[in-house]
C-alpha cells in the first residue's frame, strides 16, 4: 500500500480512530457539550476578565489594584 | 479595608472556588495514578506477549478514558474565576503564576493530547514498543502537568523567589529555581501524586473485587489486584515519607495551620500527636476551656515531627496570636515571635507606605518616594496583616481542619492495611473465598476520594485567611463585583458539575458491568 503524505496519515489516524470509537463517541458528545457551556456561555456571559474588561493599559490596571489595596486605611 | 468589603461577596467567592476545586479534584487523582497502573500492565503485555495482559490493559484504559474525558478542562473554570472573582489576587501574583501555568498548559496539550490519541487509536497502527512508550508518556505527562500547578500552589503557601514591584503592584519572579525548588512546593507535589497513586490502586482493587464477587474475569481481576496492591503499598510508604516532609514544612512555614490540624490552642514543649480526639466545640482562645473533650495522643511525637526534636516547643493557636514564644529562624538564630496585633500594625505601615509612595510619585517628590519605599520594604513581609483588624482573624476554622486531617490520616493507614491484606490473601490463595473482604474493598473506593479531598481541605482551609501566606488575605483578593452574580454561577456550577459526576458514574458503572472486550474504546 502506498503511503500518503505525513499530514494525510495523521488525518487518517485520527479519522479512523474516531470512526471506530464505541464508548468514546458518547464521551466526545459530553466533552463538546461541556466545552460549549464553559466557553460559549460561562466565559462570555459570566466570566469576563475583570481588569481586562475595565481597563486598556497595564498601568491603569496596576493603579486600580493599588487603589483597591490601599483605600480605607 | 475590611469594613469596605462585602463579606457576602468574599464568602460566596470562596465557596464557589472551593466547590469547583473540589469537583475538579474528583477527576484528577484517578488520572494521575491509573495511567501508571496501565503502563505497568502494558509493559507486561509487551514483555510476555500474553493477550490477557492486552485485554486487561485495554479494560483499565477504557475506564481511564471515561474519567479523563469527563474531567478534562474542569480546571479551566478555576482560571476563569481567577480573572473574574479574584482579580486583585491575580494581578498581585503577577508572573509567578503565569509562568508555571503556561508551561503546564503547553505540556498538557502536547504531551497528553498527542500521546493519549496514540494510546487509544494506535493499537495495531504503531509498533507495540511505540504504543507502550506513548502510554508511559501519558502517565509521566499528566504527572508533570500536576507538578506546575502544585509548584504555583506551593508558592501561595510559602512565597519565595520574588520581588514586589510597588510601581505595578505585582510580584516579579527573580529566582525561578527558588520558586521551582521551594521545599513546600516539592513536598506538596510528591505528597499529592503519591496520594493519587494510592487512590487509583484502591479504585483498581475495588473494581476487581466486584468482578471476583460476581465470579467474572477472575484472571484479569487477580492480576489487576496484585499490580494495584503492590503499587499502592509502595506508594503508601512514600506517602508517609512525603506526609512527614509536608508536616515538617508546615511547622516551619505555617505554624497556625499545624496548630489547627492538631486542635492545639495552648502550645507546649514535647507536644503529643493526637491519634483520636474531639476538639472542644466553640472553643476560643482565653476562654478557659480545655482544648479537647477527649484525646488519645502519642507523647512528644508532634514536637518530633514538626521540629525533629522530641522536646521542642510547638506553638498553639493562642501563642501564635499573642506571640512571645521563642523560635529558630531560617538562619538558625533564636527569635521571639511577635504578636498578631504587632504584625497588623506593621502591615498597615506597609500599606500606608505603598499609598504614600504612589502619591509621592505623582507629585514627583523623590525624597518622599525614597522614605516611603524604605518603610514599605521594612514591613512588606507583614503586608497582608494590614488588611485585618482583629488579631483572631488569623485563626482558620479549627474543627474543619482538625477533622479533615485526622480523617485523611486514618484512611491512609486503612489503605495500607487493605493493600497488605489483599497481598496476604492472594498469596495464601484465599482472596476469592473472603467475600466480606471483597465487599470491604468495594466500599473503600469512595473512602479514597474522601481522603484525597480531605487532604486539600486541610491544605486550603488550614491556611485561611490567606490566599498568599502573610501577604494577601482573601478579603483583599476579591474583585469588586456583585455578590449575586457569584451566587448565580455557584449554583450553575453545582448543576453542571453534578451532571458531569452523574454522567461519569453512570458511564463508568455501565462499562464495568460490560467488562473487558476486544475492539475499540
Amino acid at each position: 500500500m502506498k503511503k500518503g503524505s505525513i499530514f494525510k496519515r495523521i488525518f487518517l489516524f485520527y479519522y479512523e480512530g474516531f470512526k471506530n470509537m464505541t464508548v468514546g463517541k458518547k464521551l466526545w458528545f459530553i466533552i463538546i457539550i461541556k466545552l460549549f457551556i464553559m466557553f460559549a456561555i460561562l466565559k462570555i456571559f459570566f466570566f469576563k476578565d475583570f481588569l481586562n474588561n475595565k481597563f486598556d493599559t497595564e498601568e491603569e490596571k496596576g493603579d486600580y489594584v493599588i487603589e483597591q489595596l490601599t483605600k480605607g486605611l | 479595608m475590611i469594613e469596605h468589603l462585602d463579606l457576602a461577596l468574599v464568602n460566596w467567592s470562596r465557596a464557589q472556588f472551593a466547590l469547583t476545586a473540589l469537583y475538579h479534584w474528583l477527576f484528577v487523582p484517578l488520572t494521575l495514578g491509573i495511567t501508571f497502573i496501565i503502563a505497568f500492565m502494558e509493559t507486561l503485555y509487551v514483555k510476555t506477549g500474553d493477550p490477557e495482559w492486552k485485554k486487561t490493559t485495554k479494560f483499565w484504559m477504557t475506564l481511564f478514558g471515561i474519567n479523563f474525558a469527563i474531567g478534562v478542562s474542569t480546571g479551566i473554570i478555576l482560571e476563569f474565576e481567577f480573572g473574574t472573582n479574584w482579580s486583585n489576587y491575580s494581578w498581585f501574583v503577577g508572573d509567578i503564576f503565569g509562568a508555571p501555568l503556561a508551561i503546564e498548559g503547553i505540556m498538557a496539550f502536547f504531551m497528553e493530547s498527542t500521546f493519549i490519541a496514540i494510546m487509544f487509536f494506535g493499537w495495531n497502527k504503531v509498533s507495540k514498543k511505540f504504543h507502550l512508550l506513548s502510554t508511559w508518556l501519558v502517565a509521566i505527562g499528566s504527572n508533570l502537568s500536576a507538578l506546575w500547578i502544585l509548584i504555583a500552589n506551593g508558592w501561595m503557601q510559602s512565597p519565595v523567589g520574588m520581588h514586589f514591584n510597588p510601581d505595578t503592584a505585582r510580584n516579579e519572579m527573580i529566582d525561578f529555581w527558588e520558586v521551582f525548588l521551594s521545599p513546600i512546593g516539592i513536598n506538596k507535589f510528591l505528597h499529592t501524586i503519591t496520594s493519587s497513586y494510592v487512590l487509583a490502586s484502591v479504585f483498581v482493587i475495588g473494581v476487581s473485587a466486584w468482578f471476583l464477587l460476581k465470579g467474572r474475569e477472575q484472571l484479569l481481576a487477580k492480576r489487576s489486584i496484585i499490580i494495584a496492591a503492590i503499587f499502592g503499598l509502595v506508594s503508601s510508604m512514600f506517602l508517609i515519607y512525603t506526609g512527614d516532609g509536608s508536616a515538617y514544612q508546615v511547622a516551619q512555614k505555617q505554624p497556625m495551620k499545624l496548630a489547627a490540624m492538631e486542635g492545639l490552642y495552648e502550645g507546649s514543649e514535647g507536644a503529643g500527636l493526637i491519634l483520636l480526639g474531639m476538639p472542644t466545640p466553640g472553643k476560643e482562645i482565653n476562654d478557659g476551656k480545655d482544648d479537647y473533650v477527649f484525646k488519645f495522643e502519642i507523647p512528644k511525637l508532634l514536637s518530633f515531627l514538626g521540629y525533629r526534636n522530641a522536646d521542642a516547643f510547638v506553638p498553639g493557636v493562642k501563642d501564635i496570636v499573642e506571640g512571645g514564644f521563642e523560635y529558630e529562624d531560617k538562619n538558625g538564630e533564636i527569635q521571639i515571635a511577635i504578636s498578631a496585633l504587632e504584625k497588623i500594625e506593621k502591615g498597615k505601615l506597609a500599606i500606608n507606605a505603598l499609598s504614600d509612595y504612589k502619591k509621592a510619585k505623582e507629585l514627583e517628590d523623590l525624597v518622599k518616594q525614597e522614605e516611603s519605599l524604605i518603610i514599605f520594604r521594612e514591613n512588606f513581609k507583614y503586608f497582608g496583616y494590614g488588611f485585618l483588624n482583629d488579631p483572631e482573624s488569623i485563626i482558620p476554622n479549627v474543627p474543619i481542619t482538625f477533622y479533615s486531617f485526622h480523617i485523611m490520616v486514618a484512611l491512609g493507614f486503612w489503605f495500607i492495611l487493605l493493600f497488605a491484606l489483599v497481598l496476604f490473601f492472594i498469596f495464601k490463595d484465599k482472596l476469592i473465598g473472603k467475600r466480606w473482604f471483597l465487599r470491604l474493598a468495594i466500599i473503600t473506593v469512595p473512602l479514597a476520594f474522601i481522603a484525597s479531598l480531605s487532604g486539600w481541605i486541610v491544605a486550603e482551609v488550614g491556611r485561611q485567611p490567606w490566599t498568599i501566606q502573610d501577604l494577601l488575605p482573601t478579603v483583599a483578593s476579591v474583585s469588586q463585583i456583585d455578590a449575586s452574580a457569584v451566587q448565580i454561577t455557584f449554583w450553575l456550577f453545582t448543576l453542571v458539575f453534578t451532571a458531569l459526576l452523574i454522567a461519569e458514574l453512570k458511564i463508568m458503572f455501565k462499562q464495568i458491568k460490560i467488562g473487558p472486550k476486544e475492539g475499540g474504546h
